[in-house]
């Protein structure tokens, strides 16, 4: 009986610290494990007895790379608890920021740490010496995303502008002259990116994943209203745990999240794409037509060029979004805290990420729930990694560990997020 | 000192943190080759997949500490490392999760974990320094981008970082920024240290104290003011108890409120 361990002790080019245990026997993998040994941070314990007006402050710190995804979906939570709607052009400049960071994680992710995989680096600086041109145009494009987040948040890394109800500070429209012209010279750059990685030579490899992502009557949703799937699922965002579980599992800090009766779904560009492909402009649908896609795509390794796609997306409604602003009359809408549970579910750049909060009269948060997409994601990883080594055990151990890594970094997956949160709704025992 | 002809050897080292400290060096978009051109980057695995033995000229590290192993893994690095900078409030002063130190770190577990015997962690969120020895510690959290190159750039040059030791209340005038308390927010500018280049005030909000105390600050003064423009003792308990909760002076601030 032929026994064959591979492992991965930290795996590199992504958010945070995993490692990855691969178990064959007699020819077949036997089991697939994305160990997650990030130290666990507990804050859905410290925000206990905190004032709901801090909670987007505190929960921007689980996640640098994505600060405002956590914020949104917090602030949407407590306006949800508190009974009120933002809306209007408070509501489309926080689509703007969110854009921001779309732009800043996608880039990031598709030139430094993921194209190297494909061209045979070992990160996105050694490829710039062979590829300099689309690493520059990268790290500029990337760097755009950051200016707008400057622009309308203080700073790149935990903005400071995020506020249950608004904003404290709205800009007057001619602060966005400077960045307009930047996001016009993205836009180039995104459609070259996007052209740039679709000819990537792509491992032969689909498998028939259950997507979930927002949905919004006509916006390619980053903030929505429902959560749908393309296997009959649509449901309100208040009615997810009607629906998903998470499951506590010996190797992990994270927990694994689940489709009750269903099990693993798959969030994520992917999963916006091919649920929400119809909301995408004419324009760009050909462009993703013209890099290859169709209106699904169940490649994992093509996520780089639907990430591509939603970057040149992000660009597009940007500039939409500035062009049409009016300075709202106050930057924030009144409310008033009161004793409720509230529900908040927004498009991070890796998948939906979704907050329950209950909160006291006195406006502190009694418990506090957060489901980030890469627990979402967690159980896919590993099915993927099955079926993808299986295909590939006539590989030596290197190259074999390289495919596994591979393989997980198509998920973009966040580590420091995944870890730490989520009550566990179910034991396995 | 480095030989001329050899690149100085940079590892960045992640503990408890969110990532953020390190993307800023990615975050460095024009400056970013540069540095690779100056440094070999021996260890960084949120960017590369080398992974370079030890030892290092540079040691980065980000996070705080909250595990054994992590308590060991430490002491590893001190020892390969030459020079060894903590980047960040989480490395510097435990950061956010030193919130656990102030409350019963079983009940926190339970209230995240199903199953609390899967996981183990120390019951204290502490920073690099009560470790090991630190050669440089820059706050923020984030770090602040500028500074971060500016600690690179010196340690390439052996010479000390010329980070500014005041309060964030000389950056609003330097930016021209029309304080805040004035206008009735409060804030927490006086006694907080520079490095933001004070944003929250530049946008309408009173600082929240995220760069750490500045040396010399009186906070009791401060609190009392903070009382005049209406914040209740559990809010001034609150502010000096978050990124920075585990920094003495605001620890002792924020114990001498609350309900």
């Amino acid at each position: 009986m032929a026994t064959r361990t591979i492992r991965v002790d930290t795996i590199a080019r992504i958010e945070g610290e995993s490692g990855l245990d691969l178990h064959v026997r007699d020819g077949r993998v036997t089991s697939a494990k994305l160990t997650i040994f990030e130290p666990p941070r507990l804050f859905e314990a410290l925000l206990r007895g905190r004032g709901y007006a801090e909670v987007p402050d505190i929960t921007a710190r689980i996640c640098g790379i994505c600060p405002i995804a956590y914020q949104m979906s917090s602030v949407q939570a407590m306006e949800d608890a508190f009974g009120v709607h933002v809306d209007g052009q408070l509501r489309e400049l926080r689509r703007l920021i969110y854009f921001g960071e779309w732009i800043e994680s996608h880039g990031l992710h598709i030139v430094m740490l993921h194209a190297p995989d494909f061209l045979g680096f070992q990160d996105g600086i050694q490829m710039a010496a062979e590829h300099g041109d689309a690493v520059r145009g990268g790290l500029a494009l990337k760097k755009v995303g950051n200016a707008l987040m400057t622009l309308l948040g203080g700073r790149e890394i935990h903005p400071v502008n995020v506020r249950v109800g608004g904003f404290y500070r709205v800009p007057d429209p001619k602060e966005f002259a400077p960045i307009t012209e930047q996001l016009h010279r993205a836009r180039d750059l995104a459609v070259a990116t996007l052209r740039w990685v679709a000819a990537f030579p792509f491992p032969d490899y689909e498998r028939d994943y259950e997507f979930v992502a927002l949905r919004h009557a006509s916006e390619y949703a980053i903030i929505g209203d429902r959560i749908v799937s393309n296997r009959g699922l649509d449901i309100a965002i208040g009615e997810y745990d009607s629906q998903f579980e998470e499951r506590h599992v010996s190797h992990s800090t994270s927990l694994q999240s689940v489709l009750k009766r269903r099990g693993s779904y798959l969030v994520g560009p992917m999963a916006r794409y091919a649920l929400n492909f119809d909301r995408l402009p004419a324009d760009i649908q050909a462009l993703a037509k013209e890099a290859g896609l169709g209106p699904v795509c169940r490649n994992p390794f093509q996520s780089i060029i639907v990430r591509a796609v939603e970057v040149v997306y992000a660009c597009d409604e940007s500039l939409r979004i500035i062009a049409a602003y009016r300075k709202p009359d106050a930057p924030a809408i009144a409310l008033e805290p009161r004793a409720s549970v509230g529900h908040g579910c927004t498009e991070a750049p890796r998948g939906m990420i979704y907050h329950r909060y209950e909160i006291a009269a006195d406006g502190s948060v009694v418990s506090a729930r957060i489901v980030p997409p890469t627990s979402q994601n967690q159980l896919a990883i590993e099915e993927d990694l099955c079926a993808v080594a299986s295909t590939a055990l006539d590989l030596p151990d290197d190259a074999l560990r390289d495919k596994c890594e591979q393989t997980i970094r198509n998920y973009d997956p966040c580590i420091s997020c995944s870890c730490h949160f989520l009550r566990l709704a179910v034991h396995r025992t | 000192m480095p030989k001329a002809e050899r690149k100085p050897r940079l590892a960045v080292w992640k503990f408890a943190s969110c990532d953020g400290c390190q993307l800023t060096l990615l975050d460095c978009e024009d400056e970013l080759l540069a540095v690779a051109a100056a440094v070999e980057i021996a260890y960084f695995p949120e960017a590369s997949s080398v992974m370079a033995k030890g030892p290092y000229d540079l040691s980065l590290v980000e996070g705080s500490i909250t595990t054994a192993h992590d308590a060991e893994r430490i002491h590893k690095i001190r020892r390969q490392s030459k020079a060894l900078i903590t980047i960040g409030a989480c490395a510097t002063s435990g950061g956010i999760q030193a919130l656990r130190n102030f409350g019963d770190i079983d009940d926190m577990v339970a209230a995240v974990y199903a199953t609390p015997k899967y996981i183990k962690t120390l019951a204290t969120s502490t920073p690099i320094s009560a470790h090991v020895k630190v050669d440089f510690e820059l706050h923020g959290c984030p770090v602040n981008k500028d500074q971060l190159l500016e600690v690179l750039s010196a340690f390439l040059a052996g010479r000390r970082p010329a980070i500014a030791s005041h309060s964030v209340c000389v950056e609003c005038k330097l930016r021209g920024t029309t304080c805040v308390m004035v206008q009735g927010t409060p804030c927490l500018g006086p006694v907080t240290h520079a490095g933001c280049g004070a944003i929250c005030p530049a946008y309408n909000r009173g600082c929240y104290g995220c760069f750490g105390p500045v040396e010399g600050g009186n906070t009791a003064a401060l609190a009392a003011e903070w009382t005049r423009l209406g914040a209740s003792p559990r809010d001034i308990q609150r502010v000096f108890s978050t990124f920075n909760a585990a920094a003495k002076p605001f620890r002792k601030e924020s114990e001498a409120h609350g309900d």
